[in-house]
């Protein structure tokens, strides 16, 4: 088992003929992802490298049976391309591009609400389940299947965690990034709730990072209905206040949103604190031979 | 990206909110003249920089001559004005801006920014205009009306008026109010903005409700469709090492320590920062070179990190997915040759091509600290300035 993808998922690229769109598509067909079709308007009955390209998303998803979709388009479309996935009824949309306007995504979460579909992103590496599926930008081949689940709102910093675990010998369940944008379509509850249902996920690492306060209703969500150890990691505990660190969304507004207002709230929670981000694997690997024992 | 408060209220009186009338000046004279222009008794000199909390700083004056204009801004133009939001350097004042005094009533706060939690734009309301919007939600929270609005609906009528009445507003008041609000939420729109502050938003004593200071801020990922915005910034408010990484797509921020930062990714840019305080050091700066980095990319970063002299050792740390170890380590090598680097140099490099990337490294004869994982990294980095010192 697993979270949101496995050897059974079906998937799209919107925009598949850009540069990023072909290495990506490529990268995870290599890795065993069944990539059934690709969106490009105006390409309609081409191919890339033997994957069908289709005009509309709705084409796509009739012709290929896909449910689920990756959209590298340039910021000033993806809002739009999210929306397109969405009509036609796709289950999960991960959105990578980053630089993506704050209002758009307004408009497109008001435009979700009473949808099934489940958006991933902006802003993100993905979502992979070692073995079975990537969808995203990660590298392949640093992940191994296995038990601990990883939810992130940094790309790299997953990657640094994820690489941790493995040189271990400690498998993955699934690593969701979930974006560095303010509004994003899933936030670590949303990706928690799903690992807590998953028998397959063992325990759980969560990356969080300075701005907004999702980390603090994340520890109450966990100290309240999570029956999984946790270990926790947020980046900016050196980051100045009132600038944006990279990510749009990391930045401590009138002094809210710090590092250790989350550190703290997690610690409440009983979560274990990795406090350098080298100790990320070690943490995990300490809090499951004492469970283990 | 932030614009001064002159420009702000140019914006917003576009949309027809309304604000004092008022001129900007960057001379002297200028300023008398501006004085003059207005045609009235009494007006308020205001000096302009990206910073808050100048009426404490003696960077507000009321004045009632050209005279007095003009001497206010012998006395402040091109010195730096220090506010408790500047940092003790303070911020040179390039123009002040000298508007219609206004016989102000009472003093009211109102704000718009992207609720994260909502998903969507809310306004922020108080009767605590004149305060810091922190310092009233830190002490009277029950004082503060949030307000989310649908981005179907727009900001609905019934809004306006809750919010009118919470902020104590009478009479035809409430109306005119309804009409300024409305103008500010399609200003934030429209424009893009991540911030509008009106603090004070004020009632005259002669009734109306006006825009008395003006705040805004904008979503830098939607500047690409606004270009009239993207005029309005002024470089000389911005770190010039910050606006020279923009040029080449580098994500920088400016810190006060000693050890130069080069990553790739937000996070793990945030996380090799941490890890140089956790192991006694302090870093220079945040530098993100982002996932599609090219060597010219990289040697730009370099470039920008060295060009800071406090910097006594760099630390170079990339998990290259997209990124590919070889490009980052060719990059590293011809920044290195190009500023005849002469300070210590850790890398830390894992991911795709990494034995390429090691070997470009071994090969270009520069010394380099090669280091196995991060927290090697930064251990060796933090040595490497205790050595120098």
């Amino acid at each position: 088992m697993s979270i949101l993808v496995n050897k059974n998922t079906r998937v799209l690229t919107q925009g598949i003929t850009g540069a990023t769109g072909q290495i990506h598509t490529r990268a995870c067909k290599e890795y065993g992802t069944q990539m059934v079709g690709g969106v490009v308007p105006g390409k309609g009955g081409t191919d890339f490298e033997g994957i069908p390209i289709f005009d509309t998303v709705e084409q796509a998803r009739k012709a290929t049976g896909a449910n689920a979709t990756v959209i590298y388009v340039p910021p000033p479309f993806a809002a739009d391309a999210i929306l397109e996935a969405v009509a036609a009824g796709i289950e999960l949309v991960i959105c990578i591009t980053e630089g993506v306007p704050v209002l758009d995504m307004v408009k497109v979460r008001r435009y979700m609400r009473g949808t099934s579909s489940r958006l991933i992103g902006p802003n993100c590496p993905g979502v992979i389940t070692p073995g079975e599926c990537k969808i995203g930008i990660m590298p392949g081949y640093i992940h191994k299947p296995g038990g601990v689940g990883v939810v992130s709102r940094s790309g790299t910093l997953t990657y640094e965690a994820v690489y941790q675990l493995t040189q271990l010998g400690i498998g993955q369940s699934s690593c969701v990034g979930i974006g560095g944008d303010p509004i994003v379509g899933s936030g670590h509850i949303d990706i928690l709730k799903l690992f807590n249902a998953d028998p397959a996920t063992r325990a759980v690492i969560m990356i969080g990072e300075i701005g907004g306060s999702a980390e603090e209703e994340a520890a109450q969500y966990i100290k309240e209905s999570f029956k999984k150890p946790v270990v926790a990691f947020i980046a900016g505990q050196t980051a100045p206040k009132g600038r944006r660190m990279g990510h749009a969304g990391a930045i401590i507004s009138g002094g809210r949103g710090t590092a250790a207002d989350k550190i703290a709230a997690l610690m409440a929670a009983n979560i274990a604190v990795a406090m350098s981000p080298a100790e990320l694997g070690i943490t995990m690997k300490n809090l499951l031979d004492s469970k283990a024992a | 990206m932030n614009i001064h408060e002159f420009q702000a209220k140019q914006v917003l009186a576009g949309f027809g909110v309304p604000v004092p009338k008022g001129q900007p000046a960057s001379t002297v004279a200028e300023a008398g003249t501006a004085f003059e222009m207005l045609g009235q008794g009494k007006a308020v000199i205001k000096a302009q920089i990206h910073a808050g909390g100048r009426g404490k700083a003696g960077g507000v004056k009321l004045i009632s001559s050209a005279a007095e204009a003009r001497e206010f801004a012998a006395k402040i133009l091109d010195k730096p004005l220090v506010t408790h939001q500047t940092g003790p350097e303070g911020r040179v004042v390039r123009r002040v801006y000298v508007e219609q005094a206004s016989e102000v009533a009472r003093e009211l706060y109102l704000g718009m920014v992207v609720d994260r939690k909502a998903e969507s734009v809310a306004v922020i309301a108080s009767t605590e205009g004149g305060m810091e919007i922190e310092e009233v939600a830190a002490k009277t929270p029950e004082r503060i009306l949030t307000e989310p609005v649908d981005p179907v609906i727009g900001l609905a009528g019934f809004q306006a008026r809750k919010i009118a009445f919470a902020l104590g507003l009478r009479d035809k008041q409430v109306g005119q109010f309804g009409a300024l609000i409305g103008a500010l939420y399609r200003a934030f729109v429209e424009t893009d903005a991540s911030l509008i502050e009106i603090n004070p938003l004020v009632v005259t004593k002669d009734g109306s409700v006006i825009c008395l200071d003006a705040k805004m801020a904008f979503d830098d990922n939607a500047l690409f469709r606004h270009p009239e915005i993207r005029e309005l910034r002024d470089a000389n408010e911005e770190d010039p090492a910050e606006t020279e990484a923009s040029k080449y797509d580098l994500s920088y921020v400016h810190l006060d320590g000693n050890i130069g930062c080069m990553v790739n990714g937000a996070g793990l840019a945030m996380a090799t920062m941490d890890i140089v305080k956790y192991y006694g050091a302090e870093p220079a700066n945040f530098l993100d070179v982002g996932g599609g980095a090219n060597s010219q990319k990289v040697a730009a970063a370099f470039r920008i990190l060295l060009a800071d002299d406090r910097v006594k050792a760099v630390l170079v740390n990339i998990f290259g997915g997209i990124m590919l170890c070889d490009v980052l380590a060719q990059g590293v090598v011809d920044a290195a040759r190009e500023v005849k680097l002469n300070i210590p140099l850790v890398v830390r490099m894992e991911g795709t091509n990494v034995d390429k990337g090691k070997q470009i490294l071994k090969d270009s004869g520069i010394k380099v600290i090669a280091a196995n994982d991060m927290a090697d990294a930064a251990r060796r980095v933090v040595e490497a300035i205790g050595q120098q010192a």
